[in-house]
This record gives C-alpha cells, structure tokens and sequence, in this order.
C-alpha cells in the first residue's frame, strides 16, 4: 500500500458516489415527469462518472493493480465506506429529492475545498466535479423549495423526509484518524467548515421551502467504518450480479 | 382563400419539397397523421426506457452502465421533443399519454418483449436501434418541419446507440462460450420482433397510401424491412451469430436477402395488447403518473404562487 490513509479517502468518496448513483438509476423510466427522468438519469450518470474517475485514483494509491470495476464491484459489504444517507431507498420523489438535496449540499463545499488540495489529481477531479455538483444543488434547491411552498400534501411529504433522513445526515461530517491524518498533512479539508457551510444552505433553503429543521438529534453512524443499514445488501446484489455470476469476464 | 384553394397551395408545397410549418394552413387529416404518428413514436420512446432501464443497476461494469444510463437518458430527451412536436400541431402531452395507458394510442411492440439478459441490451442496441434508425433517416426528409428537424437530431443519437450496442455484443461474441451463447440466445428472441417494427405489411397497412402522398412516409413497410434485413445480415456473420430464419438466403435476380414470413398471428396479438409484457410496460407507465401526480401539483401550484408575488 503506498498511501492507506489517503485510499481509504477516495474510497469514501467514490463509494458515496457509486452507490447514491445506483439508487438514482433505479429511477429511470419511472419518474413524475419526463424531464425529471431527464434529470435524475443525469445525475446519477455524473456520479458514475465521478466514481470512476475516483476509483481509478483510489487504485493506483493502492497499488495493488486493481482496476476501478475490481474496487467497485468486488468488495464484501463490510469493504464499502460510503454514508449511510446514500444507501437509503429512493422512497418517494420527496424522499430521493431531499436525500440528494443534503448530500449535494455537503457535496459542494468539500469539492470546492478538495480543489486546492496539493493532491494533483484529486484536485482536478473535484474541480470537474465542483461544476456537475453546483447543478445538482440548484435543481435539488429548487424542488425542496417547490415542493415545500407547493400544496399541503408536498409539504408534508417533503416535511416528512427531512424528519426521516436528518438522522442520517451527521454521519456525512464524521472524522476519524484517517482525516485527521490527512487534515494534519494539510492534503484534505476540515469537515468542521464543510458542516457550518452545510448548515447555512440547508437553513437557508429550507426556511424558503416553509420547511422546518427537526430537533430529533439522533445520530445514525457506521458506514463510513463499513456497518451498513439491511439495505446495502440488496444494492450489492443487484450492483455484482454480473461481475459474480460471471467472474472474470470482459464486458 | 377557399379550402380548395389553400389545399392546392399546401399539395403544391409538398409536391415542391417545402416544409410543412406549424402555422401554415393543413388538411385535418393530415394534422391528425402526423400527431398519431409522432405522439407513437414518443410513447415508444418513452415505455422504450422500461427494458433498457431494468438493467441500469445490474450493468456488468461501470463504463456499461455510463453508457446505459447516457443511452436511456437520451431516449427521455427524444420523447421529450417528440411530444414537443405533437403540441406544434395542437396536441396535450398528457391527453396523449393518457391515449397510450388506455390502448387508443400504440407504442412500438418491439418494447412488449422482456429484456432477459445483459446480451439484449446490446441486442435492442443494434437491432432495434437499428431497425428504428432505417425509419426514422427516411423521416429526416418527411414533409413537416418540426418533425423532419426532430429527427435530424434523433438519428444521430439513435446510431451512435447503435454502434454502442453493436461493440457491446462484440465483446461478448468475443469472449467465453457463456458469452456467446448468451449473445445467440438474444438474437433468437429478437430477431424477429425487430423485423416486426416495421409494421404490417405493405398489402396490410391502412395508413400507408395517403401518408406516402402527403410525404410524411417516403418508404414503404416492406421496403424498410427489406433494407434492415440487407444491411443487418453481414453484420450478423461479423460478430458469428446466426440469423434464426432457415430461408435467409441472397437472390441474386432480385439483388436482395429472401427471408421467411413472420408470424403475422404473433404481431397482431402483441399488437392487441397480448405481447409478453404490455401489462407491465403499461402498468408502470401508469403507476409513474399517479405515484407523480402530487408532484406535478405542487409545481403548478409553487408557479401560481410566484406568479402572484411578482404581480403583487
């Protein structure tokens, strides 16, 4: 291993990526209009696209000559580091909007942090992500907003996942030793700023919306050190069926 | 102008290869043709994405399901400006899909059969795709603008998926025994419902006549379907599948490939709403309206308020 604590770095990243684009692939076919089908598909193809640019940096800092499909689709659940947020299921458009909408919100100021990051190339994958991402938040943004400012029945609905996620939304600022690490090398921001700067879009946004920040401060933790929700499972399932029924084939 | 008159004016233009625009004066008829035919062609589109869709999260690696995904959205974007076209002519999106939830309007059959495996992915890529491409250049010169336009950008998109499609199966045509016998099994399945695309056949068809006059079709049916089956043969023997039709042979004396007849009884029953998944297909069309009712409501219910703050 030529630099564990800056891989298991990426691999948070790229696992937060993998797995909130997989959920969102789900959607395809099946969303409330047409041009949220358009939108969500988008997005979810930026974070693929984000994945793999991540894995292959998580990769060559293993070095164990591991493709990005090896690190994506060949790990046991324990293996994944991604938040447990982006694992939860897409539940209705309110659900999968706010859930998106809390993780593009931390999304942004840790791209636009990583962009000075003197890790060359970790730098230059959060400053093409930085623009997809500013995309992302403004149209989340926008429909947190509609949705809360719309009729009784969207509020309440989008009302009802904040209550439902905000359990889920400390453990995207959680720190171990491996940022510390990172953060004493000066290579990775302080999730502290990253939080206050969270916090200031989603109070924003959501005090448009009409909607209100619950005061349950319940923390759910663990995927970051790879305990998962029941949910990880049936994603895994789906995500190496391929790569599992057929091992070591191209494709 | 007199309705005699302005008619001239209209066959003129068509005769002169002048583009029908929204504005300009048509027959009812002719009116009514292109958004049947068009709103058809979105809602294939649309149900389009259910098959293809089902793979999404269980693409074999992470360029596939890019890939995928790219392809999918597309085909949202193709029926996004499909409908667009319909409402140049005085349609209602949502009329027109509540026409295809009811079975008034169809979408094409082809999307009434399961994707099974990874290998029909790339299979409704380079058949399918192909088979609508060999439709649709020949719409890129049909008489009405919007229309004719749409499909400039469309047949652009549907070859490159076609090209994608086609590399997917090489891979696999390439790869183990598994793979390969994975690849022929699509092809068996498919083969057939692509070449039902084109539709009946010529001596069949009701709307064929006057749409070839009017220049909204400027192929026929069987015409289209021989093309397909010319170009797609080679492309077969590239990749090593077989074509599962025992009668596929070249005729020197007509310059083309004889083929067997399709299964008429099968096309009309897919037709009627009997394929193996138009329940399905329709069933989650209709769920993603309702399940989105909420949401479209609270949208236009958001715009009214703004708009009264500004005038405020």
């Amino acid at each position: 291993m030529q630099d564990q604590a800056l891989f298991e770095y990426v691999l948070r990243l790229a696992d937060d990526s993998l797995i909130l684009g997989q959920r969102l692939g789900e959607w395809c076919g099946h969303g409330p209009i047409l041009e949220e089908d358009i939108a969500l598909t988008n997005i979810s193809l930026d974070l693929i696209g984000q994945a793999i640019s991540l894995y292959d940096l998580a990769s060559e800092l293993e070095g164990a000559g591991k493709n990005h499909d090896q690190l994506a689709y060949l790990r046991f659940e324990n293996e994944y580091k991604n938040v447990l947020l982006v694992e939860q299921p897409n539940g209705d458009f309110a659900m999968t909007i706010l859930r998106q909408f809390f993780f593009d919100a931390f999304r942004l100021p840790l791209y636009e942090a990583l962009m000075q990051s003197p890790v060359a190339q970790l730098a230059a994958i959060a400053a093409k992500s930085v623009k997809e991402t500013r995309y992302h938040l403004k149209h989340t943004s926008e429909w947190v907003i509609r949705m809360g400012d719309g009729t009784d029945e969207s509020h309440e609905r989008a009302q009802a996942a904040i209550d439902h996620l905000w359990r889920y939304t400390s453990e995207l600022f959680f720190e171990d030793n491996i940022d510390e690490q990172l953060q004493e090398r000066q290579l990775v921001p302080s999730l502290k700023g990253i939080q206050a700067n969270w916090m200031e879009t989603v109070k924003a946004v959501l005090s448009e919306a009409t909607l209100t920040i619950p005061t349950n401060n319940w923390k759910f933790e663990g995927g970051r050190q790879g305990r998962h929700s029941e949910h990880m499972g049936y994603i895994l399932a789906d995500l190496q069926y391929m790569q599992r029924a057929y091992p070591n084939m191209e494709w | 102008m007199t309705q005699a008159e302005q008619e001239r004016r209209f066959l003129d233009k068509i005769d002169r290869e002048i583009k029908i625009e929204p504005n300009d004066w048509m027959p009812d008829e002719y009116r009514q043709t292109l958004i049947r035919q068009i709103s058809q062609h979105a809602h294939s589109e649309i149900v389009g994405m259910l098959p293809e869709g089902n793979w999404i999260t269980r693409a074999p690696n992470l360029r596939r399901k890019a890939v995928l995904l790219a392809k999918v959205q597309d085909e949202a974007g193709h029926g996004l400006y499909l409908y667009s076209a319909t409402e140049t002519l005085g349609a209602d999106r949502e009329q027109l899909m509540d026409d295809m939830h009811s079975g008034k309007a169809k979408y094409s059959s082809i999307f009434n059969y399961p994707a099974l495996t990874w290998a029909d992915i790339g299979t409704i890529g380079w058949l399918v795709d192909g088979a609508a491409i060999m439709n649709q250049v020949a719409l890129c010169r049909t008489s009405y603008g919007p229309y004719a336009r749409a499909m400039v950008k469309i047949c652009k998109e549907e070859s490159f998926h076609q090209r994608q499609g086609y590399e997917s199966l090489m891979k696999l045509c390439n790869g183990t025994p598994q793979q390969k016998a994975m690849a022929q099994d699509a092809m068996n399945r498919f083969w057939w419902p692509a070449l039902m695309m084109f539709g009946p056949s010529d001596a069949e068809s009701t709307h064929s006549d006057q749409s070839i006059k009017w220049k909204i079709k400027r192929f026929t049916n069987d015409e289209l379907r021989q093309s397909f089956v010319d170009a797609t043969v080679s492309q077969a023997e590239i990749l090593g599948l077989t074509i599962p039709d025992p009668n596929l042979k070249w005729n020197e004396e007509r310059g083309h490939y004889d083929f067997s007849e399709i299964n008429w009884e099968e096309f009309w029953q897919v037709v009627k709403g009997n394929g193996p998944c138009n329940k399905e297909r329709i069933a989650a069309r209709l769920k993603a309206k309702q399940e989105g009712l909420w949401v479209r409501e609270a949208a236009n219910a958001f715009a009214k308020k703004r708009a009264m703050k500004k005038s405020a």
